[in-house]
C-alpha cells in the first residue's frame, strides 16, 4: 500500500464510520461478549488447573510409596511366598546407597486413644523420620514446628497434629505446648499442620493423623516393622533410576530376585502427575475450544453485518468505482472497519473480564469450599496471547470476506437506473 | 483533423455477454470517432446496446473484441485498477439516477473524485467551491443530497463529473428523472459546458434533447445505423 492508498482509505473510512454509530456499538458489543466468554472460560480453566495441581501435590511430589509384600519367585534356594518385612535399620542402609533421594519409613496404628483433659479421641498415629515433614507438606502453623533430628535421635515424646485432629481434641484451645496422652503416654504438642486441600492420600488424609518420631513410636508401641517405605526423588526424571537402585539394595539385604515385582506394591506419584498433567491440558484445550467457538460466533456476527453493509451499499460502491476508486480503496475501509470493531470489542471484553476476575479474587477462599476445589479464575499471558491471536484472525476474516465481495461488484451493473 | 484531437476512437467494438447457456451479442461491431469539443447524442430504443456502449466508452467495462483508444490510450486490455485510474482522470459520469452518495454532503460528493485523484485537501476545497459555484449551488455545499431537489442533485452530479477536468463528459439519460423545466435547465448547462469547450456525450432516447447536440449517432441492434451532424 502506497501512502496515497492509505490517505484515500482513511478518508473513505472517516466518511463512512461517522454514519453508523448504532451498528458499530452492537457489533462491538458482540465481539466484547465473545471476548469476555473466552477469557472467563480460559481463566476458570487455568484457575481450576492450578488448583487441581496444588491439591494433587498437597500430598507431596515425586514420591514412591512402597508397601511390602511377599516374593513370587524362587531365589538362590529360597522358596517363593516369603514375606518381606522392612525394618527401621533398612532406612540408614538405603540412604547410604542412594544419597540422591530422601528415604523414610512410616509406622502406623489406625485407632489410638488420644486424651486431653476429659476428652478422648480415636486417632491415627504415624511414626515417621523427621525428614518426612517438607516433602509430605506437613507445614506447621505459626507458633509451632515439625519434628526435627533431635526429636528423632533422643526419642522425644513430641507430637505434630493434623489440623482437624487437633480441633477434635483441643476444640478452640491452642494445642502447641499442651500435653496429650497417647496410649497413656504423655506427649507434648509441638506443632499443628497448616490447612491444605488434599485430593490424593495413602492411609487417610493428613489433617486427621498425629505424627511422632519413628524412634519414639518404636519405643512406645514396641514395633520395628515399617508400614510403608517411602522414597522421595529430588527430581522427577530420576525416579525410575532411584527406584531400580533401591530395589537392588533391598533385594541384596532380603535375598529376593530383583526382577520379582510382587515384593513391593509401589505407588509412583511421578506417573500419576504425568497423567494429571495430560488431563489438565485436555481440560484447557476443551475450554479453549468452547471459548474460541463463542468468539467465532461474535465474528460471524461482524462478518454478517459487513455483508449486509456491502449489499446495502452496492450502488455506492459502484459509484465510487465509476469515479475512479481502485479495488484496494473499496476493500480497505471494510477491512479497517472489521478490524476496528474487533479491536475495540476485544479491548472492552478484556477490560470486563479482568474486572470480573479481579472481583472474584476478592472473595476469600478460606470459607468457600467450592473455591478450594475449583480454584480462582486466573488470567495469564498465554491466555491473553491466544485470545489476541484468535480475535486478530477472526477480525481480519470478518472484514476480508465482505470486502472481497465489495471489490467484486461490477460497477456497470449497479449504476443503471432501476 | 489532427490525431491529438481524437478523444474516442472505437474500431470494430464487439461486446458479448455470456449468461451461461446463451451468449448475447450486445454490440456487433461499432466504429465511432469523437473529437475534442464535440457534443454527441447517442440515441436508440431500449435494448439497442446504448448502455453497453456507454459502459465501454466510460471504461466501466472492456470490449470482447475490437480496439478502443481513449485520448490516445489503448484501454481495451486494461486491468481493473488501471481502468479505475482512467475513469478518474478522463471520464466524468452523469447518471439518470444522479448516483450521489446519500449520507455525505454535496461538497463531499464533489470532492470524492479529487480524493481518488490524489489532490491535496487545500486544492480540493478550492476546486469544489469553484465547481459548485459554477453550477449555481454555492449556497448548498453542506446540504445532503436528500435535502436537494432533483435538478439540484443533477447539478451536484455534473459538478462532480467535472471535478478532475475530464476529457469527456458522459451523461446517461441525464434528464430522465427530472421534470421538463429542470431537464431543460440541465440541458442548458450541458450546452454551456460544450460552448466552453467540453466534449460531451449524451445517451438518450429523447429526440428533442438529442437535437441540442452537434451530432446524433443512432444505434440499433448493436450497430450504428445513422451518424450525422445536427443542422444548426
Amino acid at each position: 500500500m502506497s501512502p496515497r492508498d492509505v490517505k484515500v482509505v482513511l478518508h473513505l473510512f472517516a466518511r463512512s464510520a461517522r454514519l453508523q454509530k448504532k451498528r458499530a456499538t452492537l457489533t462491538i458489543a458482540s465481539i466484547a461478549w465473545g471476548t469476555v466468554t473466552i477469557l472467563l472460560l480460559l481463566a476458570f480453566g487455568e484457575g481450576l488447573k492450578r488448583q487441581l495441581s496444588t491439591n494433587e501435590k498437597a500430598m507431596g511430589e515425586n514420591l514412591a510409596i512402597h508397601w511390602p509384600g511377599e516374593t513370587s519367585k524362587v531365589w538362590k534356594g529360597l522358596p517363593e511366598g516369603r514375606p518381606i518385612q522392612p525394618r527401621i535399620d533398612d532406612i540408614a542402609a538405603l540412604r547410604e546407597r542412594i544419597p540422591e533421594a530422601d528415604v523414610w519409613g512410616e509406622m502406623r496404628t489406625g485407632r489410638t486413644n488420644m486424651t486431653y483433659g476429659r476428652k478422648t479421641v480415636n486417632g491415627q498415629l504415624s511414626g515417621v523420620n523427621w525428614i518426612y515433614g517438607d516433602p509430605r507438606k506437613h507445614f506447621p502453623r505459626p507458633g509451632g514446628r515439625f519434628l526435627n533430628a533431635r526429636d528423632e535421635d533422643e526419642k522425644r515424646r513430641v507430637v505434630f497434629l493434623g489440623y482437624e485432629l487437633a480441633e477434635d481434641i483441643f476444640g478452640k484451645e491452642e494445642p502447641v505446648g499442651k500435653t496429650l496422652l497417647i496410649n497413656n503416654s504423655p506427649f507434648t504438642v509441638i506443632g499443628v499442620m497448616e490447612k491444605k486441600t488434599q485430593t490424593s492420600a495413602y492411609g487417610g488424609q493428613d489433617k486427621n493423623h498425629a505424627v511422632i518420631p519413628i524412634t519414639t513410636y518404636k519405643a512406645v508401641i514396641g514395633r520395628d516393622r515399617l508400614w510403608v517405605l517411602v522414597i522421595h526423588s529430588k527430581r522427577s526424571e530420576d525416579m525410575e533410576e532411584v527406584l531400580a537402585h533401591a530395589n537392588e539394595v533391598m533385594a541384596a539385604r532380603y535375598g529376593y530376585d530383583p526382577k520379582d515385582d510382587h515384593v513391593w506394591g509401589i505407588w509412583n506419584t511421578v506417573k500419576g502427575q504425568a497423567v494429571g498433567d495430560k488431563i489438565r491440558l485436555g481440560m484447557e484445550i476443551f475450554f479453549g475450544i468452547i471459548g474460541a467457538l463463542t468468539l467465532v460466533i461474535g465474528c460471524v456476527g461482524v462478518a454478517n453485518i459487513m455483508y449486509a453493509v456491502v449489499k446495502e451499499r452496492t450502488r455506492e460502491i459502484g459509484v465510487k468505482m465509476a469515479l475512479g476508486a481502485r479495488r484496494g480503496w473499496i476493500t480497505g475501509p471494510f477491512l479497517l472497519e472489521g478490524m476496528l470493531y474487533t479491536f475495540v470489542g476485544g479491548l472492552a471484553g478484556a477490560a470486563i473480564a479482568i474486572l470480573i476476575v479481579t472481583l472474584l479474587d476478592l472473595i476469600p477462599q478460606e470459607g468457600a469450599r467450592v473455591l478450594q476445589f475449583m480454584g480462582k479464575p486466573t488470567l495469564s499471558w498465554p491466555i491473553g496471547a491466544a485470545t489476541v491471536a484468535i480475535l486478530g484472525t477472526a477480525g481480519l476474516l470478518a472484514g476480508y470476506f465482505p470486502a472481497r465481495r465489495a471489490a467484486a461488484i461490477d460497477p456497470a451493473a449497479t449504476l443503471r437506473y432501476e | 483533423m489532427t490525431p491529438d484531437t481524437r478523444i474516442i476512437e472505437m474500431q470494430g467494438i464487439r461486446k458479448v455477454y455470456d449468461t451461461g447457456k446463451v451468449k448475447v451479442e450486445a454490440l456487433k461491431g461499432i466504429d465511432l470517432l469523437v473529437t475534442m469539443g464535440e457534443f454527441v447524442a447517442i440515441v436508440g430504443p431500449s435494448g439497442s446496446g446504448k448502455s453497453t456502449l456507454m459502459n465501454l466508452i466510460g471504461c466501466l467495462d472492456t470490449p470482447s473484441d475490437g480496439r478502443y483508444r481513449l485520448a490516445g490510450e489503448d484501454v481495451s486490455k486494461f486491468g481493473r485498477d488501471d481502468l479505475a485510474d482512467v475513469r478518474n482522470r478522463r471520464v466524468g459520469f452523469v447518471f439518470q439516477g444522479f448516483n450521489l452518495l446519500p449520507q455525505i454532503s454535496a461538497f463531499e460528493n464533489v470532492e470524492m473524485p479529487l480524493v481518488f485523484g490524489g489532490i491535496s485537501p487545500k486544492k480540493r476545497k478550492l476546486r469544489v467551491e469553484e465547481l459548485l459555484g459554477r453550477v449555481g449551488l454555492a449556497d448548498r455545499m453542506e446540504h445532503k443530497p436528500t435535502e436537494l431537489s432533483g435538478g439540484q442533485m443533477q447539478r451536484v452530479a455534473i459538478a462532480r463529473a467535472l471535478a478532475m477536468k475530464p476529457d469527456v463528459l458522459l451523461a446517461d439519460e441525464p434528464t430522465g428523472n427530472l421534470d421538463s423545466s429542470a431537464g431543460g435547465d440541465i440541458m442548458e448547462l450541458f450546452t454551456d459546458l460544450w460552448n466552453q469547450g467540453a466534449t460531451v456525450i449524451v445517451i438518450t432516447h429523447d429526440m428533442t434533447l438529442a437535437r441540442r447536440a452537434s451530432r446524433i449517432v443512432e444505434i440499433h441492434d448493436g450497430r450504428v445505423v445513422t451518424d450525422k451532424p445536427v443542422a444548426a
